[in-house]
């Protein structure tokens, strides 16, 4: 047994220890349900055990299912086999509660899915008293359920109300809360953990469940004839609906607690155990863990950085610009312990810049999530100023100032003049062609894109953007730098608009055209966010305002010749023009395509209909779905073919943490993949022929199609393959 | 064969709640006590009739297990009277009906009779819920939202503001009060006794007369709630081109939660010779529909128009609509759909003042019609409900 450790003792209560071979954590796995099946048969078996203390060896009890396992779960499972795989470890957990044996689990930490399910299948919970030892059932995030019983347990642990509430909302709670729900039995401190344990095996409990006793009746035998239950369950479904239509897990897990409370205890492991079969077979839980898990950790642990360069750490840093992005990357990077200097033109702006953090620090202070000395002293780590000289001894500067090449230019060569010969000088441009600001730059090898989103202390992607001369010790020192301030990197070629800005904006011009199109403005916010987008696109042009995109495609189309990418927009500017024209750009101006009442909740514009007369017959929303969609998928799938984009992860990553592209389609390229390459190139034809070529696919996109290779390896195999093992 | 209406009754509404003056008796009571004075007022020999089919939204507990067949037994009518229970929701009672005229029509039976019972006040509304509404398979992937929302959602849709549903439900108070005053209603009503044979009611309790537009506005929205919850997201995701919903009903302009039960008397030719009754109407066609479901409250105009069709009549043969008033905008979007103009259609109130016992009042407004075309000398009558999950009944009756 590589991943367990059982202990015999004299008293007769034996300690089995989860503690993964070189791990730094316990994961659900193959290798260790089957040690665990050895070592549960071995503890059946062996007279002299009287009871079990189940805890772990590592500072967290578990962490859950190995999900680069699961992930393997779509296109290689068939439905059977997937339930049959579910019914492994659902018989694990039964033979721990069926051992005649009772077990205790003193949770020494976090025990999350997988783990607070096997928690749950010991007869009694000990919870370490510690503010970070959080369980819970968050399996419906990755659009899963909680399978081997934890559906079925927990409802029948803590009834069906309070069970929904934590499955649904994928909530983790800690010791003081799980307590009180009542999830775990008691809540001592960490050197009183095993001792709690053992005492309570002292106790002599009946090791028998009393749905295993004879004459045992469901909870909710009575069905839907118990009128407080039948409209439980309808507000239920209906809250659900809150969560859109595009995930299947919350419905899954309604229905696991609404047959499983109404079946004899076997049946409704059964009955979960296919709905969990269903979700793992389905593409939407692949594609959520496969990016929003698995790339997004790689990426986090330098899955793009370039190999050979020595690890480096930033200490000093020249953040150029004290305006929004410049006192945001300010406040960030003092919070990660790397010392500020903030400059804007002259000290009151750099003044401004440096209260931001304080102002952000008080939010947190307020809500106890920061002390006053940490807070202070972060603070005290940033150095307002107008003087370039401050800047001697930066290791980076991360350039923030106003989107205008000149401007930029200037601002490169004052810092230059200053800074050590080896730092690295990052342009944080949402927009303007790397290669073309690092002219300025007498050391354009260590020129490099940075391009933070807004707001800086609350978007976790950086897209990192290589210029033509950008070497790989810069990419791999602006990679330690944003490791450092622990937000998620992608890695894009140059290009106008790189790849985020040049993809988001067929989002807002594709709501715009539809709005050209004669489509009812209800229609395109409602299609938009039943897509699974934040907001609908009208809503976030009144947000940045409608000149913002309008300057960056003049400016584009003025610099046409720099770039190959012409950033040119095919539908919508004259909806655009006319809005601002009529002053109503943004809700800054008072109001755009909504107002926004004194009073109430803002509403779409009456004068709409007069400026943008809607057709008599209107598509319908799936339709419209799929121009949000395909227009994204397939601009990206160009940034592809062109190199911008070198690995179908940063696309994901950057769509989902980016911009708000839906989680379900597991980001922009594995939407493609889901909808089948061929699929999506023929329906891309019949959109093009509609609504115009931003939908055509590219000759290499068809030629993709016509070998059947999708984006991702796992996209070119064959569905269903069979497994040698079962 | 013809199916002829001979005689039909109605118990006053009670309020459906336990200070209603219902609330102590029972259900199959008020439809024993119904049979009863069917037969008493008609002289009839029960051994006459075939079967009698009584409708119930909520067939489940002292509603359930056949009620008519136990009410057939407790009214003293002979035991040969077979006994049925149909569930269409609200459309029970008048579907009731519409099912002893097709056995009538076809030779099954001679004669029989068909109504509902609903004691709202002893039920409980989700007594008989059902997989359609809470089964989380079942209701999620057929967009199921409750019914207030239904009707909220066509005030949306079709631009109803607060202040016309609210002013549609001090219509139907003024017609309803009007109607009692002037006796309109009083050969049908029954008035319910209680165990020693006093009476416990002899009008319809619900009613709230002088009822204003500016008393109305004070009451809340029943049903922002259901759509807080979640349900407005069920209503955006079924229509798309809604924005937010437009929350304008409540209890004032709702159908009322009462206690009742209605039927009518139906058969053949042949039957009213042997027992001596003239025939008042005959039926002359009836249809059941289904419609979209998350509103649940549409079908009226389509079954309308299929029930005119098995007529082979147009809209414009009606002389009289009766449309069940479940809440303002349903009336609303059926005038404007089938073009029927204010003083056709529930000319004396409806279930907005008067309060709607749910499998009962398609029994009841079918009795209403019939007498109001006897008194206004007009000859023919639509009678339409929707119901719940889409459904809807109507039934078109001709006086002879």
């Amino acid at each position: 047994m590589q991943n367990l450790k059982l202990e015999t003792n004299a008293d007769g209560f034996a300690i089995l220890t989860l503690d993964a071979a070189g791990q730094t954590m316990n994961v659900v796995n193959d290798a260790f349900l089957a040690d665990m099946e050895e070592a549960t048969a071995k503890i059946a078996a062996d007279d002299s055990i009287k009871g079990v203390i189940l805890t772990s060896g590592k500072p967290a009890f578990m962490a859950g299912a190995d999900l680069t396992q699961l992930v393997q779960g779509f296109g290689t499972l068939t439905k059977a086999q997937a339930y049959a795989f579910s019914q492994r470890a659902t018989a694990m957990h039964r033979a721990i509660e069926q051992s005649g044996k009772p077990w205790v689990a003193a949770i020494n930490g976090l025990a999350l899915g997988g783990g607070f399910e096997l928690a749950l299948a010991c007869h009694h919970r000990v919870l370490v008293d510690n503010p970070k030892a959080l369980v819970g059932l968050p399996e419906v995030n990755v659009g899963l359920l909680p399978g081997s019983g934890g559906t079925v347990r927990l409802a029948l642990l803590v009834g069906y109300k309070k069970a929904l509430d934590l499955l649904l909302s994928g909530r983790s709670v800690g010791p003081a809360e799980a307590l009180k729900l009542g999830i775990v039995d008691e809540v001592v401190p960490a050197d009183k953990l095993i001792d709690t344990a053992r005492a309570w095996l002292a106790t002599g409990p009946d090791p028998v469940r009393p749905w295993d006793v004879k004459g045992w009746v469901p909870p909710q035998k009575k069905g839907l004839t118990v009128p407080e239950d039948s409209v439980a369950y309808m507000m239920a479904a209906g809250a659900i609906a809150q969560k859109g239509y595009n995930t299947p897990a919350p419905q899954a897990i309604l229905s696991a607690v609404f047959e499983g409370q109404q079946l004899p205890f076997d049946k409704a492991l059964s009955v979960e155990g296919k709905y969990f079969a269903k979700l793992l077979t389905d593409p939407v839980a692949r594609n959520i863990i496969r990016t929003t898990f698995i790339s997004k950790l790689a990426a986090e642990k330098g899955a793009r950085r370039p190999a050979g360069v020595p690890k480096s750490e930033v200490k000093k840093l020249g953040v150029l610009g004290a305006g929004m992005m410049g006192a945001g990357i300010a406040f960030v990077s003092a919070t990660a312990g790397i010392e500020v200097v903030l400059l804007d033109r002259d000290v009151p702006s750099a003044e401004k810049g440096k209260a931001y953090t304080a102002k952000a620090q008080a939010k947190l202070i307020e809500k106890g999530k920061l002390s006053q000395d940490k807070a202070d002293a972060v603070l005290a780590r940033i150095t307002p100023t107008d003087d370039y000289a401050l800047l001697e001894g930066c290791d980076m500067i991360v350039e923030a100032v106003f989107e205008d090449t000149a401007i930029k230019a200037e601002t490169t060569r004052k810092a230059e003049a200053v800074i050590p010969s080896t730092a690295v000088f990052a342009s944080n441009t949402s927009s303007l062609p790397i290669s073309a600001l690092a002219t300025a730059s007498k050391r354009p090898d260590q020129f490099i894109g940075i391009h933070f989103f807004s707001p800086v202390d609350r978007m976790g992607l950086v897209e990192v953007i290589v210029g033509k001369q950008t070497s790989k010790e810069t990419l791999a020192k602006s990679l330690d730098f944003i490791a450092q301030l622990r937000k998620t990197p992608i890695v894009v070629n140059d290009s106008r608009g790189f790849y985020t800005s040049r993809v988001f904006r067929m989002f807002i011009f594709e709501g715009v055209a539809m709005l050209e199109d004669g489509v009812e403005p209800a229609r395109i916010e409602n299609a938009a966010k039943a897509a699974g987008f934040p907001i609908g696109p009208l809503a976030l042009l009144d947000e940045v305002t409608m000149e913002l995109p309008v300057k960056i495609v003049d400016e584009a189309a003025r610099d046409s010749a720099d770039t190959e990418n012409k950033y040119t927009i095919e539908r919508g500017m004259k909806v655009l023009g006319r809005m601002i024209e009529l002053g109503r750009g943004s809700r800054k101006a008072g109001g755009g395509f909504y107002d926004y009442p004194a009073t109430g909740s803002k509403h779409l514009w009456a004068g709409l209909a007069q400026e943008f007369p809607v057709s008599e017959s209107q598509p319908d929303q799936e339709e419209l779905k799929k121009r949000f969609l395909y227009s994204q998928a397939n601009e990206t799938a160009q940034t592809f073919e062109e190199g911008v984009l070198e690995t179908p992860e940063d696309a994901d990553l950057g769509a989902i943490y980016g911009w708000g592209f839906p989680a379900w389609t597991g980001g922009t390229l594995s939407y493609i993949d889901t909808v089948g390459i061929a699929a999506f190139v023929a329906e891309s034809d019949r959109l093009a022929r509609l609504y115009g070529p931003r939908f055509a696919p590219s000759a290499w996109l068809r030629e993709k199609a016509a070998k059947g290779e999708g984006f991702y390896p796992a996209a070119n195999q064959p569905a269903a393959k069979e497994l040698t093992s079962a | 064969m013809e199916a002829y209406i001979y005689d039909h009754v109605r118990t006053p509404r009670g309020k459906g709640r336990p200070d209603g003056a219902l609330h102590e008796v029972t259900s199959v009571e008020m439809a024993s006590q119904l049979l009863q004075a069917l037969r008493d007022r008609n002289d009839l020999d029960t051994a006459l009739l075939d079967d009698v089919i009584l409708g119930m939204a909520q067939p489940v507990g002292e509603q359930g297990g056949v009620l008519a067949r136990a009410a057939v037994l407790q009214a003293g009518y002979a035991q040969t009277v077979a006994g049925q229970q149909v569930h269409r929701f609200c459309a029970s009672g008048l579907d009731a009906v519409s099912l002893i005229a097709a056995q009538v029509h076809s030779g099954m039976i001679q004669a029989g009779i068909g109504g509902g019972v609903e004691s709202m006040s002893r039920t409980v509304m989700g007594y008989d819920s059902g997989a359609w509404t809470s089964d989380p398979a079942v209701a999620f992937h057929n967009y199921y939202a409750p019914q207030g929302i239904g009707a909220d959602i066509i005030a949306t849709l079709d631009g109803f503001s607060r202040e016309d549903v609210d002013s549609f439900a001090v219509e139907s108070q003024r017609k309803a009060a009007h109607a009692w005053k002037n006796g309109y209603f009083k050969n049908s009503i029954v008035p319910v006794k209680d165990i020693l044979g006093e009476v416990l009611l002899d009008h319809d309790e619900h009613m709230r007369p002088g009822t204003t537009v500016e008393s109305l506005a004070k009451l809340k929205p029943a049903f922002a709630g259901y759509g807080k919850g979640g349900f407005e997201a069920v209503a955006k995701a079924k229509y798309p081109q809604i924005e937010e919903l437009n929350y304008v009903h409540h209890g004032g302009n709702s159908s009322g939660i009462v206690d009742g039960s209605g039927m009518v008397l139906v058969g053949s030719k042949e039957f009213g010779e042997r027992a001596g009754l003239k025939p008042r109407a005959r039926i002359r066609a009836y249809a059941n529909i289904g419609s979209e479901p998350t509103i649940m409250l549409t079908a009226p105009g389509a079954c309308s128009e299929k029930a005119l069709k098995n007529a082979g009549m147009n809209r414009g043969d009606i002389d009289l609509w009766e449309l069940n008033e479940a809440f303002a905008s349903v009336v609303m979007r059926f005038q404007r759909e089938m073009g029927v103009p204010d003083d056709k259609i529930n000319v004396n109130g409806g279930a907005i003042a008067m309060g709607h016992p749910l499998g009962a009042t398609g029994a009841m407004i079918l009795g209403t019609v019939l007498d109001e075309l006897e008194r206004r000398d007009l000859q023919t009558g639509l009678i339409t409900l929707c119901a719940a999950n889409g459904l809807g009944t109507a039934s078109i009756i001709e006086r002879v």
